[in-house]
């Protein structure tokens, strides 16, 4: 900003004093802390300064074997074993013990993602115990979740999941797979471990069986020996849907059972009739949460005509009030993009986007020189054809369109080969029902966005996925049903 | 009157005006940036008296509190305006003389606004010709919720007429109007027929001013500036008493309407305890420690 504000906010940084990180995270294998066979380390580092926090064993092949070789012991041995009622004081030990050190969670989620401390803190880190929380009842409950039906369990699951949720993700992927009697090898994305190195800690500290979870850490190499080995029961990913087809390709033929949660392209619809500032909000919060590093963002906003002007003019003027800065900082509304290779994607985009004739506007808000920032982007004057209007961008970056019917948008909104979520905001009730049932996507918010809750299944259509997680959906995933 | 004004009427969401307000609200103000809120938020004061039993002492007393805030932190702001019923705008006239603090009387039958149309002229002209600088009328709620809504735009013009040179500010006592939908409309035609200020309460209805309705007021007004230039200031008033909410609005005007609003000329808290909690957190930030509320005094 360059005129002298008024009064302005005092920095008020989160403190990192109470935090305990070691300088080497080890792998987690069969309930202990042990470097990898061939003894290499990756660092992780910090997004929005680039400093290196913490070095991370990478798992190899010989690794991915102890791992899953453990998980199997434990699964026979022990925990598909155990009566489900006991199953069930486990998970709900992680979960009160990730309640208890909420506060130290979020602030190494923010340090090693770069995501605003305001959402670790108010939404991933309470999920992630919420998830626990809610799979910890089911686990001695499951002949009501399948009435008529006995449960069993597949046996060792591989999970891979991304960057964008590290802590959620894990809790998404763990809790079901324990609740239902599974043992779990879990592979974090290589630019966000800590937390769930953090996450393994609890888990030693909860006192779980020795190799019920085993969390190794690594890039793509790693997690193609997880997805390979012929140990595995399950595949569970999230992640693109790059890595999603070639998981498909890979366990075809194998008898895996997989479940993909994949990318989006999410159609966010404004009706004339919609709560207009109140819309405005939802687009904010549809495409900027996280630095829009949300498979479900609504990052394709189609606003009738008759408010498009109103809605953009708000838009922009909304934007210039979001706090870009230091993710520790409490009133930072965006922080830091996970990674540089993210960044150059997002930059590759906005240049595509303009290139093909897209208008584009950015907030006037000045960037940190050290670390890596998108400042909140959106472009109008484009079309179905662009391809930032199909492809995901990942990023903090909104491509408008504007629209006449409820036909229009329905078909302009199903016109994508995603289909994971999408939002509608009207003030009419019977238009709600309309856009909801015709457009394919797994999640729709009306009058509302990025809201999630365990006993919500997620999941999507088309390229966004097979199979849901969350609710009932979600543990029929882990379960063969006999 | 004549020409036909077809406009969409604008809905508001309950729920997710709730959910921005909590995230307004959730913004960590510390150190320098609490120190400048508090001045701030003292230099917008209304403080006020509106009881059956005030007597021309109390208002005395209000009014030398009004630009001594506290002897043992020299340099603080004065309120902005001192507001009392008609019968003590003479008194407080006299009182504030020299100290450019404002005097604000309500008007027009308040709280109720229960009283013909000429009844209410006349006590805003005695008001006005007793030397108050600003008058703070309620708006006819039933008429409103009737449905009635061009008596209620009427009123209020011929209130504004009626005030002269004095600002007007409009009582929505918005306690009574229920709805959000109803907040914003009601202040349309507040703007739309003249009135300098919107306010949300009389302070005898409750509830008083929420968060909710402020912010849907704020909004109004930024409409309102989009669409005609204007810039129309904003009152909320009644249960606001600590300085926390008051800091808390600040942030809520910041974000919604910019900085233009951040001054007594276009937002004004009406209020009677606060300005104590104010001190008490300001003596706080400067000594380190709480004092009691014995040290301020209760005037």
């Amino acid at each position: 900003m360059t005129k002298k504000q008024i009064w302005d906010y005092s920095p008020a940084p989160e403190s990192t004093d109470h935090i305990q990180l070691k300088d080497q995270y080890d792998l987690f294998i069969n309930g202990e802390f042990i470097p990898a066979v061939d003894g290499k380390y990756f660092d992780t580092i910090n997004p929005s300064n680039e400093k290196k926090i913490a070095e991370v064993a990478e798992a190899g092949k010989a690794d991915i074997e102890k791992a899953v070789a453990s998980a199997k012991k434990a699964y026979e041995k022990t925990w598909s074993k155990m009566h489900p009622k006991e199953r069930g004081k486990y998970i709900y030990r992680i979960a009160r013990l990730l309640q208890e050190r909420a506060r130290e969670f979020s602030v190494i989620e923010t340090m090693d993602g770069g995501k605003p401390i305001r959402e670790s803190r108010d939404v991933d880190v309470p999920l992630a115990a919420a998830h626990f929380f809610y799979h910890a009842g089911w686990a001695d409950k499951l002949e009501y979740a399948f009435p008529g039906r006995a449960t069993e369990p597949l046996g060792v699951v591989g999970q891979i999941i991304p960057w964008n949720f590290p802590l959620l993700m894990a809790a998404w992927k763990l809790a079901p797979a324990l609740a239902t009697g599974n043992t779990v090898v879990l592979k974090p994305a290589e630019t966000t471990p800590l937390t769930a190195m953090k996450l393994a800690e609890i888990i030693q500290e909860a006192d779980l069986p020795p190799g019920v979870v085993n969390i190794v850490n690594g890039a793509g190499e790693t997690g193609k020996f997880l997805v390979n080995h012929g140990d595995i029961n399950k595949i569970a990913f999230t992640g693109s849907t790059d890595v999603g087809k070639y998981i498909m390709k890979s366990v075809a033929g194998s008898g895996k059972k997989y479940t993909l949660e994949l990318g989006g392209k999410a159609a966010n619809i404004i009706f004339e009739d919609a709560p207009i500032d109140q819309a405005v909000e939802g687009i904010i919060n549809a495409i900027f949460f996280n630095q829009g590093h949300v498979c479900c963002a609504g990052s394709r906003l189609y606003v009738q005509e008759g408010v498009a002007d109103e809605v953009i003019a708000k838009l922009q003027k909304r934007m210039e009030s979001l706090i870009v800065g230091d993710p520790l900082d409490k009133n930072t509304d965006i922080g830091a993009i996970n990674s540089k290779m993210q960044l150059d994607k997002i930059k590759m985009y906005v240049k595509l986007g303009k290139d093909e004739g897209g208008k584009i506007h950015q907030t006037a808000c000045s960037l940190p020189k050290k670390g890596y920032w998108f400042a909140p982007t959106i472009f109008t004057d484009v079309s179905q054809s662009n391809r930032i209007v199909q492809e995901e961008i990942f990023g903090p970056v909104l491509a408008i369109q504007t629209f006449r019917t409820v036909d229009e948008v329905i078909t302009k909104a199903n016109n994508s080969p995603y289909g994971l979520s999408g939002g509608v905001w009207t003030d009419k009730g019977s238009k709600i029902f309309k856009v909801t049932q015709d457009i394919r996507a797994g999640v729709i918010w009306a009058n509302t966005f990025n809201k999630f809750d365990p006993s919500s299944p997620f999941g999507g259509y088309k390229e966004s996925g097979v199979g849901s997680e969350g609710g009932i959906e979600g543990l029929s995933g882990y379960v063969n049903l006999v | 009157m004549g020409t036909i004004n077809i406009q969409k009427t604008k809905s508001i969401d309950q729920v997710n005006t709730q959910e921005r307000v909590s995230r307004l609200f959730s913004r960590s103000i510390k150190k320098e940036s609490k120190m400048q809120a508090l001045y701030l938020a003292l230099s917008m004061i209304d403080l006020t008296t509106l009881e059956g039993k005030d007597s021309e002492g109390k208002v005395k007393q209000l009014c030398y509190k009004a630009s001594h805030l506290h002897y043992k932190h020299p340099g603080l702001p004065y309120v902005a305006a001192i507001c009392v019923y008609p019968p003590m705008v003479p008194i407080a006239k006299k009182e504030l003389a020299g100290t450019g603090i404002n005097v604000a009387s309500v008007a027009t039958a308040f709280p109720s606004g229960m009283a013909d149309i000429n009844a209410k002229l006349d006590e805003v002209k005695s008001v006005v010709d007793a030397g108050a600088d600003e008058v703070d009328m309620v708006i006819s709620r039933g008429r409103f919720l009737n449905g009635d809504y061009d008596y209620v735009s009427d009123e209020i013009s011929q209130v504004k007429d009626a005030c002269g040179k004095a600002h007007l500010k409009v009582i929505l006592e918005t306690g009574e109007l229920v709805t959000l939908d109803n907040v914003q409309l009601a202040s349309d035609i507040a703007m739309e027929a003249g009135a300098d200020f919107i306010k949300t309460s009389t302070g005898k209805v409750s509830p008083a001013a929420t968060p909710p309705v402020v912010l849907t007021m704020l909004e109004a007004i930024r409409d309102f500036q989009i669409k005609t230039g204007k810039k129309i200031g904003m009152k909320p008033a009644g249960g606001i008493s600590t300085a926390k909410q008051a800091i808390q609005y600040l942030v809520m005007i910041k974000e919604t309407l910019g900085d233009d609003w951040l001054s007594p000329n276009l937002f004004r808290f009406g209020a009677s305890s606060l300005a104590n909690d104010i001190l008490m957190q300001i003596m706080k930030q400067s000594t380190g420690q709480y004092q009691s509320k014995d040290y301020f005094s209760i005037d």
